[in-house]
């Protein structure tokens, strides 16, 4: 069984969601994202996103464009974006950790070549923004020979017509975008996400993430129980921001306060109510 | 789009050239697609429907040449330029003027066929990407004559270089909304305007100014902008008596090259020759030639040559000429680089600014930057190519808003 099917099915066991916080790689430099990266499942995470920064995030708010931004300044590339997961493996073989980000840089990187180091460093699955079924053959066959989950973005604008077809080329979860927008601008209602979780549940089987918009412990305690689990990405990367000082440089502050933040998400996840559906 | 049956992708000679893209979009199998997020898919597919039906609706096409004659003012004219060509003692040299054209460039035929369509879509909100300012004119302009809300995302940097274009907006009626992401140029105010888009897709349509983006965009702007090389056509023929021999054209994203390179794409007596804007040099690291100096890789909804960095990061173009600071160009451009189909080369700032003088003081017209660098191209291989050679350059815009930018370079204060 894959990392993110153990993980999904254990806290399933245990009637909760999962918590999902994202980094951006080299925010505000390799060695304190890996230092997140690392404390990160104590903290409470219970599957990690790691953001592989891109010059040209065009569904991303300005909370994750300046992040990528910090971290291209701080020299990320693809290569050492996985070096980072290689040394994490070596402490931990169970958070499943996902890559999210742009096509541009993996394809540069070569397709087979990029899935390849990336199961070899540890990486479970890969979101590419940009990459629709419609195109996604160029990735698929390397994906699935290297055990690499691809997953799959289902918007409010998915038709149900267009659903069976995105879930039939997803794999490991589902990852509702809970907004028509981009990343870190507004929140779905939870009158929204209970119309709209049952909705891909009909078609699917995998475990469904909400993301988008889940910014507070009380929207992430609500969308991991309506779903089965809930991404936080901008809350935690504009805090990340507030503590670097006024070069952009890590201070004593960087890695406390975005590690709190996660624990009150942990806490308010792991004390939701049972599983809403 | 002067025959709608001959421009669909169901094609029936196989050996054209004319009927890519297929129908994912991508144009000889490798560039174009449709690269966006989930979220605008369905958009993008809902779009591609009604484009269809439209193409096919011979109302619409009768609407489209009722706005285009009597608003646009097409035909624009071709004009033989004779200073110009006993000057350089070669080719004999025409200039399609879509100069002439309302609003002062080709943009306008794409935008007039987009907002006809945007109307039939039900769409009350129209937002749009603009480098010098042509395409966001051009857009507050037919928003202002169907009274549709009109929002233009402008890079801070050509908001700056282009002050004349940003008042005529505001004048307009659009709201222009300077984008300050990266260099504050084109390829981040097209950023800005999937991200308004994706925000608001109820009331929202997406107008893009080049044959560039997702599919069906550049098939879509490629078919509005195929007037230009239809008309030119038909104009060398009443004029001369055959094909030109020659065509050249400036290319940012490319959508005035590839609107008058489509109708002769199966003449292949007809050399067609893209101008891209070298900047400082091809090889000075400050250009904006994406096929002569980029390699394929995927942006803005297509793949299609890029200039980026040995990890896929997209690199800053350079320009003179804000339309053409695009670090990208039209998948279909892309395409007819790799099968060898049309040539691209490079022209630098300061050959354009040489360009953009003589052009006018020899023709008494004022090019925009953009179209200098094609009147520059041809300039230079005019006097190595013999007398009865046809050589048509495509005018695309009128210099007017270059007047601070130009008069900067030279030294003056106006």
């Amino acid at each position: 069984m894959s990392r993110i099917a153990a993980r999904f099915k254990a806290l399933a066991a245990q009637g909760r969601g999962a918590l999902i916080p994202y980094l951006e790689a080299y925010d505000p430099d390799w060695d304190t994202s890996l230092e997140l990266l690392r404390k990160m499942p104590a903290a409470g995470a219970d599957l990690i996103e790691i953001g592989m920064p891109f010059s040209d995030p065009s569904a991303d708010g300005p909370v994750i464009q300046a992040a990528a931004r910090r971290g291209l300044k701080a020299g990320a590339t693809l290569a050492g974006v996985l070096d980072m997961v290689t040394d994490f493996r070596q402490q931990d073989n169970e958070t499943p950790i996902i890559l999210m980000g742009y096509l541009n840089p993996v394809e540069s990187y070569g397709y087979e070549r990029f899935c390849r180091d990336a199961a070899s460093a540890g990486v479970d699955g890969l979101i590419l923004v940009d990459l629709p079924p419609e195109e996604a053959d160029v990735l698929a066959p390397f994906a699935k020979a290297n055990k690499l989950d691809i997953i799959r973005l289902v918007a409010p604008t998915t038709s149900d017509e267009r659903l069976p077809y995105v879930l039939s080329h997803a794999s490991g979860f589902v990852y509702y975008v809970s907004i028509t927008g981009i990343t870190g601008t507004r929140s779905a209602t939870t009158h929204d996400l209970e119309a709209a979780i049952p909705r891909l549940r009909k078609v699917t089987k995998l475990p469904i993430a909400i993301g988008f918009g889940v910014r507070t412990p009380q929207q992430a305690a609500n969308a991991s129980s309506i779903a089965d689990g809930a991404v936080v990405a901008s809350a935690l990367l504009s805090t990340l921001a507030e503590t670097l000082d006024d070069k952009g440089r890590a201070t004593a502050e960087t890695l406390p306060r975005v590690l709190a933040q996660i624990e009150d998400l942990a806490k308010a996840v792991r004390s939701a109510d049972g599983k809403a559906v | 789009m002067a025959d709608p049956k001959e421009h669909g992708t169901s094609a029936v000679h196989s050996n054209s050239l004319r009927h890519q893209p297929d129908e994912r979009g991508h144009f000889g199998g490798r560039h174009g697609g449709r690269f966006v997020a989930e979220t605008l898919m369905p958009l993008i597919l809902e779009l591609d429907e009604a484009y269809k039906v439209a193409k096919a609706d011979p109302a619409f096409r009768k609407e489209l040449d009722y706005y285009l004659k009597d608003y646009v003012g097409r035909p624009s004219p071709l004009w033989f330029a004779q200073r110009m060509t006993e000057e350089l003692g070669g080719a004999k040299i025409f200039l399609k003027r879509e100069e002439l054209n309302h609003t002062g460039s080709h943009k306008l035929n794409n935008v007039m066929g987009q907002i006809l369509l945007a109307r039939r879509m039900g769409r009350t909100r129209i937002v749009a990407e603009t480098g010098a300012g042509q395409h966001g004119v051009a857009t507050a302009t037919v928003c202002a004559l169907f009274g549709l809300k009109c929002v233009i995302y402008m890079g801070a940097t050509d908001v700056e270089r282009q002050k004349p274009n940003v008042f005529r907006m505001r004048l307009l009626g659009a709201e222009v909304v300077p984008v300050t992401s990266g260099a504050g140029t084109l390829k981040d105010a097209m950023n800005e305007a999937m991200r308004d888009w994706v925000a608001n897709i109820a009331d929202t349509y997406m107008l893009i100014g080049t044959v560039a983006g997702p599919h069906p965009y550049p098939a879509m702007v490629r078919d509005f902008q195929s007037v230009i090389g239809t008309e030119t056509k038909a104009q060398m023929k009443a004029a001369e008596g055959r094909l030109p021999d020659v065509v050249v054209a400036a290319i940012g994203g490319g959508s005035n090259a590839m609107g008058i390179f489509y109708p002769f794409l199966d003449d292949k007596s007809v050399r067609l020759i893209g101008v891209e804007a070298a900047g400082h040099g091809l090889d000075s690291g400050k250009t904006a030639a994406s096929i002569e100096r980029g390699r394929p890789g995927v942006l803005h909804g297509n793949r299609t040559y890029l200039l980026q960095n040995a990890d896929g990061q997209i690199e800053e173009a350079h320009s003179i000429s804000a339309g053409l600071d695009y670090p990208g160009v039209g998948p279909e451009h892309s395409w007819l680089h790799d099968i060898g189909r049309a040539e691209y080369v490079g022209i630098t700032d300061n050959e354009a600014l040489d360009a953009f003088q003589f052009c006018t003081r020899m023709e008494g017209i004022i090019p925009a930057l953009e179209s200098a660098h094609a009147v520059a191209y041809a300039a230079k291989i005019a006097p190595t190519l013999s007398k009865d050679t046809l050589l048509v350059v495509n005018l695309s815009g009128r210099g007017d808003k270059d007047i601070f930018t130009v008069a900067e370079h030279l030294g003056v204060k106006l």
